[in-house]
């Protein structure tokens, strides 16, 4: 099997990494470059947990090959805060209760990032069909919604 | 190490700069090597097993497969790798062709909809593909690159079968291209998943209308996803030869009922999908109808 030697900037910095052929990017962000914030929860696309931003799309990094993101720019959940401070969507996350064991969090607040970046002032059924694709097994949902009308100042 | 989830097994990442490089490696590995683009059917196909290809060959960078073109003579030209978020934001496909959009929202999830693509869910054949029922009432044309060069096939006749298309080894799908619809003419996708939304079809409708001079002073078409091999084309005639009222819009929704035989599945039983096709073609009708100013 090949492998590829790739240039990707995640989270501001530069990194220069072998990956072979079959590797996604969740891989890669996990296991090359121990950003463990993004989840496996299915390697299938189907739960979220995986979700990052990829050149300022959000995008299950199971179903991307790592060879692919060659020159891309990549934001993880390590990736949200500036300055020492937390993106408005951690903060009401935090406020708003909208955790309990946490596994789906850093792919909501990723999807939840890129919604207020394309739609500042969503609607509630922006909000849900936003976070179709991040599957929680613990809050019911109804908080992390309510995370992300604060953090659009409702 | 453990790993909680199968990773993708052994193959080589091929990315070749030009559609002739890409045709001829495609053409001299039959049943090895595999076009993708999104690669969201084709990594879970391999990560099962299903598909167990040496080489994937990236054809998304290759020249024109990222234009999404809009001509008012022509039609709508959407390249093989603009993936599904781009085309359902082009205001362009929501003025003349929102049946597109609307079937591609039902596909998944955003960040999944950031690498499924409209020729991906054609080439993958699937007869649950959300996009095809849109693409077949569009009569959509299929641009392809082989290794005696271009050609088109009308997405009418692509299908083959479950998993199955015209498509030769070598064959590269470039664009899909959409006619301009007819003047006047609405459109309906409904889909039934488990869940509201982010699920596969369990039966999908889409109804297609215009006003055309017959005696209804309509003309209908009609897809069924997921209960047959192919999605399958129904020419609603019967909604041409008298005026309409919600019995014959029923009389069609039985027509539909009766064209297919669905199977049983983890999904849902073939009972269950039939009467699904009849209401749901009877609700997807009766709302073109009303948006034809009924
Ligand atoms: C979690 C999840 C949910 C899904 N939900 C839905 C859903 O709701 N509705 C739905 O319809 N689908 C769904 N799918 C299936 C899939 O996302 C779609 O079919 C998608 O449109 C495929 O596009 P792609 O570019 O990712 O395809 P790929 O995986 O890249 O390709 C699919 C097939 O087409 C062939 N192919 C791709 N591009 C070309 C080309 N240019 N020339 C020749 N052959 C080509 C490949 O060889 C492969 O056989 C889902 C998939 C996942 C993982
Ligand atoms: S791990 Fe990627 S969607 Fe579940
Ligand atoms: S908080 Fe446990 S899965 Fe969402």
């Amino acid at each position: 099997m090949s492998f590829h030697r790739i240039t990707v900037t995640v989270n501001g910095s530069a990194e220069i990494v072998d990956v072979p052929s079959n590797m996604t990017m969740l891989t890669m962000l996990r296991e090359k470059l121990a950003l463990t914030g993004t989840k496996n929860g299915c390697a299938a696309g189907e739960c979220g947990a995986c979700t990052v931003l990829w050149n300022g799309e959000p995008v299950n990094s199971c179903m991307v090959l790592a060879v692919e993101c060659d020159g891309a720019e990549i934001v993880t959940v390590e990736g949200l805060m500036t300055d020492h401070q937390l993106d408005p969507i951690q903060q009401t996350m935090i406020d708003a209760g909208g955790m309990q064991c946490g596994f789906c969090t850093p792919g909501i607040l990723i999807s939840a990032r890129a919604l207020l970046d394309r739609k500042p002032k969503p609607t509630e059924p922006e909000i849900r069909d936003a976070l179709v694709g991040n599957l929680c097994r613990c809050t019911g949902y109804t908080r992390i919604i309510d995370a992300v009308k604060m953090a659009a100042g409702d | 190490m453990i790993t909680a989830h199968p990773g993708l097994p052994e193959f080589d990442y091929i990315r070749p700069t030009t559609l002739e490089e890409a045709s001829n490696f495609l053409a001299q590995h039959p049943g090895e090597a595999r076009a993708f683009i999104g690669g969201t059917d084709t990594f879970v196909r391999m990560r099962d097993g299903a598909w167990q290809d040496k080489y994937l060959v990236d054809v998304k960078g290759l020249p024109g497969m990222n234009d999404l073109t809009f001509i008012p003579a022509v039609g709508l030209r959407v390249g093989a790798a603009v993936n599904m978020n781009r085309l359902i934001a082009s205001p362009e496909v929501k003025e003349h062709y929102p049946l597109l959009a609307e079937a591609a929202h039902t596909v998944a999830s955003y960040q999944l909809r950031t690498r499924a693509t409209i020729a991906g869910n054609i080439c993958n054949a699937s007869p649950a593909g959300d996009t095809i029922g849109a693409g077949l009432v569009y009569d959509a044309k299929i641009h392809v690159h082989g290794v005696e060069g271009d050609r088109v096939e009308a997405l009418r006749a692509f299908f083959k079968g479950p998993g199955k298309t015209v498509l030769k080894p070598g064959d590269i799908v470039t664009a899909v291209e959409y006619p301009r619809p007819p003047q006047g003419a609405q459109g309906k996708y409904i889909k039934l998943g488990r869940n509201a939304i982010g699920d596969l079809a369990i039966v999908g409708v889409t109804a297609f209308g215009y006003p055309d001079r017959t005696s209804s002073g309509y003309r209908f078409l009609v897809v069924l996803a997921s209960v047959a091999p192919t999605p399958l084309l129904i020419d609603m005639t019967l909604l041409s030869e008298k005026p309409l009222t919600p019995e014959l819009i029923d009389e069609a929704a039985h027509v539909a009922m009766n064209s297919v035989k669905p199977i049983d599945d983890v999904r849902g039983s073939a009972r269950y999908r039939s009467l699904m096709v009849r209401n749901m073609t009877r609700n997807a009708l009766t709302e073109v109808w009303k948006k034809l100013g009924r």
